[in-house]
């Protein structure tokens, strides 16, 4: 059997797969399903300083080969996850990364302080989130903005910080490169495509916020381009996501430059994905006789 | 006891039932037997991202089975409904919080309208002779389950929106003559606001079943909100974990 441990800024994960965030709670739903340490971490559903309600429903709307969420981050703020949530997911045998969104630059600063006193393995800056009205996307849009938003944060942060991008970008490579100027020791990418649906019989959006974030196969091919044009112009390790739904996605999105993967949409299709793309991804790396997955890492023969 | 996991189960039985409204029976042992009345299973449909939630209709756990009642509403509806009797579907089940039935010597009234009526008939059951239904429908062509209810017991009330079967209006007015100690509802949300309004003026227990669109099924997500109340405070939970089924004090109908 191959190694699929790979290392994220001096923090060990026992394989590349971490739950995207937003899809996965705290862990509570899916450790029905199978034990936690499965999975090599836990990106936790985002939280804020102070608990949000989230948008009004409807918050979800299927489209092809994927869905729009507009949840609006909705979750019981910092402390709560710190005393009520964290305690437990430190002994399920995970990476746990905290993933941080803020309306202002301060609460962001505020929370990655409250986080370093924590056990929390690692943060992930979320400034990258479309569906609330202050905040998020907006600190994730330009490269000085991002660089601002790390340099900021990074002072209060003694944790490991990854700064999660939007794609939502006119260049992605640009971010990636404000993002590690700013201090970050790991980026992911990519958060949701922002879009829209309309019900054509009452001429309304199918969603109550309008608009909302695409995920799933469909925005995959974005994925796999955004993470391969950030990843030539980082040194830090990249972490993939958008899409990722089979094994051979895995492996695509390792050739395209990414260190480690996130899954998300494709639990909500079968919650059992993260096995089966375990074990293709082993299956692949014992026939092709590769030691240890780290060396798909950016293999992609370009033209 | 198992709470809830994804199964392949094999499909029975199928018949239609009305137009665009199949009827399933599903070999699903497990399942049957951690199920309650009220409660859903989330089934995969080949190609789409997102699972069907789809309520339970029936729980024979003698024979080891499911029945699911539902109505074609889009593709995903469609592709299910298409599939014939052999084949093999991927159930994520049993899922959410159903009827708390309580004591079923109680006189309760089953009020359903259109595909809301699916997810009363087992609960009906516990309360037999007790009970009665009182089911809507547009038309008398899309009457579905009457037989099924009387089955279990119950007295039976059909109202339809064109007067072509049973009462000729709305099935609240099936409520007046009524008496009764507690209403299972689940329908379209003005109707389910008029159900709320008898148990309220009654005095009555009152639980209503809700739908809303739902990604993961298990509370992960936070997708499928709906406003609910606590200590005078609206909030958002969940259909899929803190219902479908809660008491009509609890839920804000928009």
């Amino acid at each position: 059997m191959a190694d699929l441990q790979v290392k994220i800024a001096g923090v060990a994960f026992e394989n590349p797969l971490i739950a995207a965030s937003g899809t996965f709670g705290f862990g509570r739903e899916y450790q029905e399903f199978y034990p936690l340490s499965t999975l090599g971490g836990i990106s936790c559903k985002g939280i804020t300083l102070q608990e949000r309600p989230g948008n009004p429903p409807p918050r979800i709307a299927e489209t092809p080969s994927g869905m729009l969420n507009s949840v609006g981050l909705q979750n019981p703020g910092v402390d709560h996850f710190i005393e009520e949530d964290l305690p437990r997911l430190k002994q399920q045998g995970t990476v746990v990364i905290a993933n941080i969104a803020g309306n202002t630059q301060q609460d962001y600063c505020r929370m990655a302080e409250k986080l370093s006193e924590s056990d929390v393995d690692m943060v992930e800056l979320n400034i990258s989130c479309p569906n609330v009205k202050h905040g998020g996307v907006a600190f994730g849009t330009s490269c000085a903005s991002v660089e601002e938003i790390t340099v900021a944060v990074r002072k209060y942060c003694r944790k490991p910080l990854i700064v999660k991008l939007s794609p939502n970008v006119a260049d992605i490579g640009e971010i990636a490169a404000a993002a590690e100027a700013g201090g970050a020791d790991a980026i992911s990418l990519i958060n949701t495509l922002t879009g829209m649906r309309i019900d054509i019989r009452t001429r309304r959006p199918i969603l109550r916020n309008n608009t909302g974030g695409l995920s799933g196969p469909a925005v995959f091919p974005v994925a796999v381009r955004m993470v391969w044009q950030a990843a030539q112009r980082v040194k830090v390790p990249v972490i993939g996501l958008g899409g990722i739904s089979t094994w051979q996605d895995a492996v695509e999105m390792l050739l395209a430059g990414a260190s480690a993967l996130q899954i998300g949409t494709v639990l909500f299709t079968d919650p059992y994905a993260p096995i089966k793309i375990l074990d293709g991804l082993n299956r692949y790396l014992d026939e092709n006789h590769i030691a240890s997955v780290t060396e798909l890492t950016g293999a992609v023969c370009a033209y | 006891m198992m709470k809830y996991d994804v199964k392949d189960c094999k499909l029975l039985q199928k018949r239609e039932l009305a137009k665009d409204i199949f009827d399933f029976v599903v070999e699903a042992p497990d399942f049957a037997a951690a199920a309650q009345a009220g409660q859903f299973a989330h089934i995969y449909v080949p190609g789409k991202t997102l699972r069907r939630p789809i309520s339970i209709c029936g729980v024979d756990r003698a024979a080891g089975t499911l029945r699911f009642v539902f109505q074609i509403r889009g593709e995903g509806t469609r592709m299910l409904a298409g599939l014939e009797e052999g084949a093999t579907l991927d159930i994520l089940a049993p899922l959410g919080h159903g009827f708390v039935l309580g004591d079923c010597s109680r006189k309760a009234v089953f009020v359903g309208g259109g595909i809301g009526v699916p997810p009363l008939l087992e609960a009906s059951k516990a309360f037999g002779k007790n009970a009665t239904a009182v089911l809507g429908f547009r038309n008398r062509d899309a009457v579905i389950l009457e037989e099924d209810f009387r089955a279990n017991g119950c007295e039976v009330r059909i109202a339809t929106d064109d007067g072509s079967m049973g009462h000729h209006g709305l099935v609240t007015d099936c409520l007046k003559d009524l008496d009764f100690d507690v209403l299972f509802a689940c329908g379209p949300t003005p109707m389910l606001k008029a159900v709320c309004a008898v148990a309220k003026e009654r005095g009555v227990e009152c639980q209503i079943s809700l739908e809303e669109r739902m990604a993961c099924g298990i509370g992960a997500c936070l997708g499928c909100a709906c406003k609910l109340l606590a200590d005078g405070r609206e909030y958002f939970g969940h259909v899929c974990k803190d219902g479908p089924v809660f008491p009509y004090q609890n839920v804000v109908l928009d």
